[in-house]
């Protein structure tokens, strides 16, 4: 064990917080940026989002269609797999419930998993079980506004029961798979799954 | 080239300067001294995407608080990047061509 | 000088603060006692980490201020106002303290006399201290041998925003004074004392022509400070002509606006 440093605080959650986090995380009030590399700033006019079937069909929205489609505002606690939760956070968004739907007019049949893909190369996999029945949204707008592009804007996937690194900034296409493949952090060491109330951040936690 | 900047035409608007949180490899030598015993920001890597060249030292790094993440200036693909979970470390060399470390004699 | 690949693994060891020294109304130097110290080279910096009782860990990097001729180390810290290292190390951390650290860190950006010159060095905010380790060590080495130090020319381009947050200020006047090789530029970006003839925005193309030596003259740049300065600054030089081999940066990525 490391010595300590007298007087060196870490954050101690405070009573009313304790409830609400998962293990091993404190409250923060700031919104962290954590980037894994330069943030993009595609402009809205070569934008588009698109859901690809595991044949490979694919279902494109330009923004002007993407925003016309129906959206909700949910608020959110949010957990980080570096232990800062924020609580209360506000988004708008289309849910992809909606944008399933949209898709399977267009002959795009589900797949049991999802890989998320991003501006920049990122990309995470998530269960289309943990993205359905109201539980994600594709978010374009934060607090209000529209979605700064530090925290991922214009438009970032938004799962907030799992780890937010499930919540890929600048995401571009959710492609559905017949069998699961690790993304980007999945890949290099991190849970494939990261569900923050069974505290699985790592690979190999139960 | 120790450095490059400027947008290539591959990199679809992106704008580099406004990143102001990115280090270099420079701040990544301590975690670097965990894995190798040669000093690595030193060591020149070659981008597996479009063959620049460059010291760790000088390459941008996004110290992510899940890992560390090396990218070629020229490119912005990943060159290196290394993940530490509570037993282990995790490093995924396969941007980089090729590591070239000098052994000091 | 350590042959890298030679050099052992960097260890965590227990340095004790021996003193604290205020710079700046947001720095101060720490002094530190470090057992066993292998030596370093002007431009490298440590590791720094603090444990909290209830084990919570925080590290980070800070450049190492100190010439390899001081028999002490010395880090000097710049307050950042959400920086909970920074917090500590600027209001907590007292002589007699202990503090873990791991280095010296970083071949990369390094200088000293065999490097040779001239000497560009470019720095922004904080990024002057690994700049000042450089001109503390030319000093050290070159004390009375005025022939090398012609030989070896050095220019310090220093932007910050007020004259009361300039680092190091009164040595670097003072060693200029005693020094005709050594020439410090100063700018200010954001307010300017009474009677000021230094130079009054943010580092451009226009102010590193006229700073600079020629590429032609092959000076060694080092350049440190904010992210964004460090960039403008190495792009332009090699535009400019210089060789990208002969410009080192680091940087320090964003700070608390101290440009």
């Amino acid at each position: 064990m490391a010595p300590f440093s007298r007087g060196f605080r870490g954050h101690r959650p405070d009573a009313a917080a304790a409830g609400r986090l998962p293990p091993g995380q404190y409250e923060t009030r700031d919104f962290p940026v954590l980037s894994a590399g330069p943030t993009p700033h595609t402009p809205l006019a070569n934008w588009s989002f698109t859901m690809q079937g595991a044949d490979g069909k694919t279902a494109r929205w330009s923004w002007e269609e993407f925003t016309a489609l129906p959206h909700q505002t949910t608020t959110n606690d949010i957990h980080c797999v570096t232990k800062w939760s924020k609580f209360g956070t506000t988004w708008e968004g289309i849910s992809i419930d909606t944008l399933l739907a949209e898709a399977a007019a267009k002959g795009i049949k589900p797949s049991p998993y999802v890989m998320a893909r991003s501006d920049g190369g990122y990309t995470t996999n998530v269960p289309l079980a943990d993205l359905t029945n109201g539980k994600a949204w594709i978010a374009f707008m934060y607090d209000g506004k529209p979605l700064p592009a530090e925290h991922g804007g214009p438009a970032r996937l938004l799962v907030p029961h799992l780890y937010f690194w499930k919540s890929a900034k600048w995401v571009r296409e959710l492609r559905l798979m017949e069998n699961d493949a690790p993304g980007f952090w999945e890949s290099l060491g991190y849970h494939n799954y990261g569900d923050p109330w069974r505290e699985q951040r790592y690979a190999g936690d139960e | 080239m120790s450095f490059v900047s400027g947008e290539s035409p591959e990199s679809g608007g992106r704008e580099r300067v406004g990143d102001a949180r990115r280090v270099d490899g420079n701040a990544a030598g301590g975690m670097f001294s965990e894995i190798f015993v040669p000093d690595l920001t030193t060591a020149r890597a070659k981008c597996a995407g479009c063959g620049a060249e460059g010291m760790i030292g000088s390459l941008p790094v996004y110290a992510h608080g899940m890992g560390t993440v090396v990218r070629c200036p020229k490119c912005d693909r990943v060159v290196l990047r290394v993940a530490r979970t509570p037993q282990h470390v995790w490093l995924d060399a396969t941007g980089a061509t090729c590591i070239v470390i000098s052994r000091g004699t | 000088m350590s042959a890298d690949a030679a050099a052992p693994r960097i260890t965590w060891r227990l340095a004790t603060v021996i003193d604290v020294v205020p710079e700046t109304p947001r720095t101060r130097t720490l002094v530190l006692d470090v057992p066993a110290w292998p030596g370093h080279r002007a431009g490298q910096h440590v590791d720094v980490r603090l444990t909290a009782e209830d084990g919570y860990q925080a590290e980070r990097s800070y450049s190492i201020a100190s010439p390899p001729e001081d028999a002490r180390l010395s880090l000097t810290v710049e307050e950042l106002t959400d920086g909970e290292v920074s917090q500590y190390l600027s209001e907590v951390l007292r002589s007699g303290d202990t503090l873990e650290l791991r280095g010296p860190i970083g071949g990369y950006f390094v200088w000293d006399i065999p490097v040779g010159g001239p000497l560009l060095l470019v720095g922004g905010g904080s990024g002057i201290v690994p700049l000042m380790a450089m001109v503390r060590h030319r000093n050290a080495a070159l004390a009375t041998d005025m022939d090398a130090r012609h030989r070896l020319p050095a220019r310090l381009l220093y932007s910050s925003r007020r004259w009361d947050e300039v680092i190091y200020r009164d040595e670097l006047a003072r060693l200029v004074e005693k020094d005709p090789t050594l020439e410090v530029m100063h700018t200010l970006t954001r307010e300017l004392p009474e009677g000021w003839t230094g130079f009054t925005r943010r580092i451009d193309r226009a102010m590193l022509e006229m700073v600079a030596w020629p590429p032609s003259e092959q000076p060694r740049v080092f350049i440190c400070g904010p992210t964004p300065l460090v960039e403008s600054v190495a792009t332009t030089l090699v535009e400019l002509g210089h060789n990208p081999a002969l410009v080192k940066t680091e940087r320090f990525g964003p700070t608390g606006g101290s440009v």
